[in-house]
């Protein structure tokens, strides 16, 4: 419990230096309404968002800052929606490669391509590839530019948790400093403290799954090439350097490698730089220069807790679900869970919702994870097999699939992370617009468009939204001491085909996070008063 | 009736794990049991005669 802190990684950005806090000097352990524990994406995300909607945050971290080595890499339209509403997306998209394409390869034979945003009229690109120090570090200096204009989010480097004691009405718990420890209280304590969570383990609380058979090396190398910034991704390579493959472009001249190794290797082997550069040779060829930046080998797996909310714990990111990344669902995921508590716990830290509001947290972030698992598991399993049966079975959809179109769409290399829809939870009522759009139907998140000078999305969040499309709604109204706003819009065709489809008006009710609650033909009060007090559980 | 060799499956990669995971627990008589009569099933569904013809031959030439 007092062991001294311990570096478990290097850090290449000290964005929060160890600074002795006056909590460390308190005759009584300070209380704090939100502690967040682990300066992750996930944890950086919900620190900012809370702190923008005016609540004090301390967020605790075991190291100053952005740890090197890689993970991940790619980031998802809807991640960089909810940190563009943060601040901190117009970095991203200045420095991230844009990319939409991806072509599966198996030998020398292309067999299938994706186009995953192969419509104009959004703000953001279906992805970019970015490296997860940088998107750290993007959102550590939004949170400092919100300080700068009087947000109050602390970040404690070198600040561990070491032991929570949890309460009906809060949280007690021991944090270690490179100068001894102290005590704490918070009102809601957000556990991001990734897959390892020392948090779930002092919990004593589950983390059961799947782990996948298989070792993945990771190279991250510095070249000049010209290849696409296409996701190219490779079955039985006929360059031999693994059972797949995977290259995919990073900013500043930075290339992801990825090859399959199999299950029984040395690890350590394996690692030796001879043995990474023979691998990476055969692929790029004799005559490509590169440096190797960054290797690593991971094991991948597939696992989640029982239940995200644990009274007043809440967990999330990888804290609370863990998945292989094929898909990129890991950080793209956590960024979600975020911003999903975040408008909640706003509500209840204001007073204007009960506790249970955190319970719709737990059911939808539960069903994204579930989604999120299934879909990374079925893409672990296409790479590797885990029968004899299963791997004819995927050796046949490869063959036919060079020939024959109908095997292409059984051929699965990642699908990539898009976000869930709740609608068939509670707190979401009956579609009421005959002929809506199924994409921005009740539960959805809302799909940008084109709006004057900017897009629709920018006009859109931070409260309850009333979107009038050719229909009448209130400028505004307070409901419960909940601020209601409207927004009204004659559609373009852009809008039309994403919210009206074949009716001639509707209205939108939209949560803080820009998931659709509700729609119907026009406005009724009684109809949006029934409807956000039904989903806010009154 | 021609064969159909364009995408015509509603939910492949549910289609795809149901398969697998029809196979879980059995040793490899039996998957090869069990295929060939999930093939006989499905060939009654075609039925047409030139049609399965053809995915004979499709699947030869694979
Ligand atoms: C090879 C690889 C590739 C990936 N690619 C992608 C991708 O392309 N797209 C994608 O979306 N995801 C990807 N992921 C997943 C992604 O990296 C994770 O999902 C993401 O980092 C989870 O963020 P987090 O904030 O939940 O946890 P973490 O990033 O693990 O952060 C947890 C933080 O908590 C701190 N901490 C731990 N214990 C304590 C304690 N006791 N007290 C205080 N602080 C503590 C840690 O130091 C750390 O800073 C990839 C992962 C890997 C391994």
């Amino acid at each position: 419990m007092t062991a001294p802190l311990t570096d478990r990684y290097a850090v290449t950005h000290r964005l929060y230096p160890y600074r002795r806090s006056a909590d460390q000097d308190a005759a009584e352990p300070a209380r704090h309404p939100v502690v967040v524990v682990g300066g992750g994406p996930v944890g950086l995300v919900t620190a900012l968002d809370l702190g923008l909607k005016g609540h004090r945050v301390v967020l605790l971290d075991d190291h100053e800052g952005v740890g090197t080595g890689s993970r991940a890499i790619c980031f998802s339209k809807r991640t960089l929606e909810i940190c563009h509403r943060l601040g901190a997306g117009e970095q991203m998209l200045d420095k991230g490669v844009v990319w939409s394409r991806g072509r599966v390869f198996h030998d020398r034979d292309e067999i299938y391509a994706f186009d995953l945003l192969p419509e104009a009229g959004h703000r953001h690109p279906a992805f970019i590839n970015l490296s997860q120090i940088d998107f750290e570090r993007f959102l550590a200096e939004a949170i400092a530019r919100a300080n700068a204009e009087g947000a109050q989010i602390e970040l404690r480097g070198r600040n561990r948790v070491d032991a929570v004691d949890p309460r009906a009405d809060g949280v007690s718990f021991d944090v270690m400093t490179p100068e001894g420890p102290y005590q704490m209280e918070a009102d809601w304590l957000i556990a991001c403290d990734g897959a390892r969570s020392p948090v779930r383990d002092m919990l004593g609380l589950g983390f059961e799954g799947r782990v996948f058979e298989d070792n993945f090396l990771i190279a991250d190398v510095r070249m000049t090439a010209d290849f696409p910034t296409e996701r190219w991704f490779w079955f039985e390579p006929w360059f031999k350097s693994g059972a797949s493959a995977l290259l995919h472009k990073q900013p500043d001249d930075i290339w992801r490698i990825d090859f399959q190794l199999g299950w029984d290797i040395d690890r350590e082997e394996e690692l030796k730089e001879d043995n990474v550069r023979a691998r990476v040779d055969a692929m790029l060829g004799p005559d490509v220069a590169y440096k190797l930046d960054w290797t690593s080998i991971y094991t991948f797996q597939c696992r989640r807790m029982d239940a995200f909310v644990q009274g007043r714990v809440v967990f999330a990111g990888d804290s609370a679900h863990q998945v292989s990344p094929f898909g990129a669902r890991g950080a793209n995921s956590g960024v979600q869970d975020a911003e999903n508590l975040a408008w909640r716990l706003d509500l209840i830290l204001r007073g204007v919702a009960g506790e249970t509001l955190m319970q719709g947290y737990n059911r939808e972030r539960v069903m994204a994870a579930d989604e999120n698992i299934l879909n990374s598991t079925r893409a672990t399993d296409f790479l590797t097999p885990k029968s004899a049966v299963s791997r004819t079975f995927r050796d046949a959809v490869l063959h036919l699939a060079s020939d024959h179109a109908f095997a292409r769409p059984l051929v699965n290399s990642g699908r990539l992370s898009v976000p869930c829809v709740y609608g068939r939870l509670p707190g979401f009522g009956a579609d009421a617009l005959e002929g809506g759009p199924d994409r921005s139907r009740p539960g959805a998140p809302c799909p940008d468009a084109p709006r004057g000078e900017g897009y629709l999305l920018d006009g859109i969040g931070d409260g309850f939204q009333l979107l009038g499309i050719n229909a009448f709604v209130p400028d505004a109204f307070d409901l419960d001491g909940i601020a209601v706003t409207g927004l009204q819009l004659e559609a373009d065709a852009d809008i039309k085909a994403r919210y009206l489809g074949v009716a001639d008006h509707a209205v939108y009710l939209i949560r803080p996070d820009q998931h659709v609650v509700a729609r119907w033909p026009v406005y009724s009060a009684e109809a949006v008063i029934a409807a956000i007090r039904a989903h806010l559980g009154r | 009736m021609a064969l159909v060799l364009t995408p015509n499956i509603d939910n492949p990669d549910g289609f795809y794990d149901a398969l697998v995971q029809a196979h879980e627990g059995l040793n490899a008589d039996e998957s090869a049991a069990f295929n060939a009569r999930l093939i006989l099933i499905l060939a009654n569904q075609v039925g047409n005669e030139e049609t399965l013809r053809a995915a004979l031959k499709t699947a030869q030439g694979a």
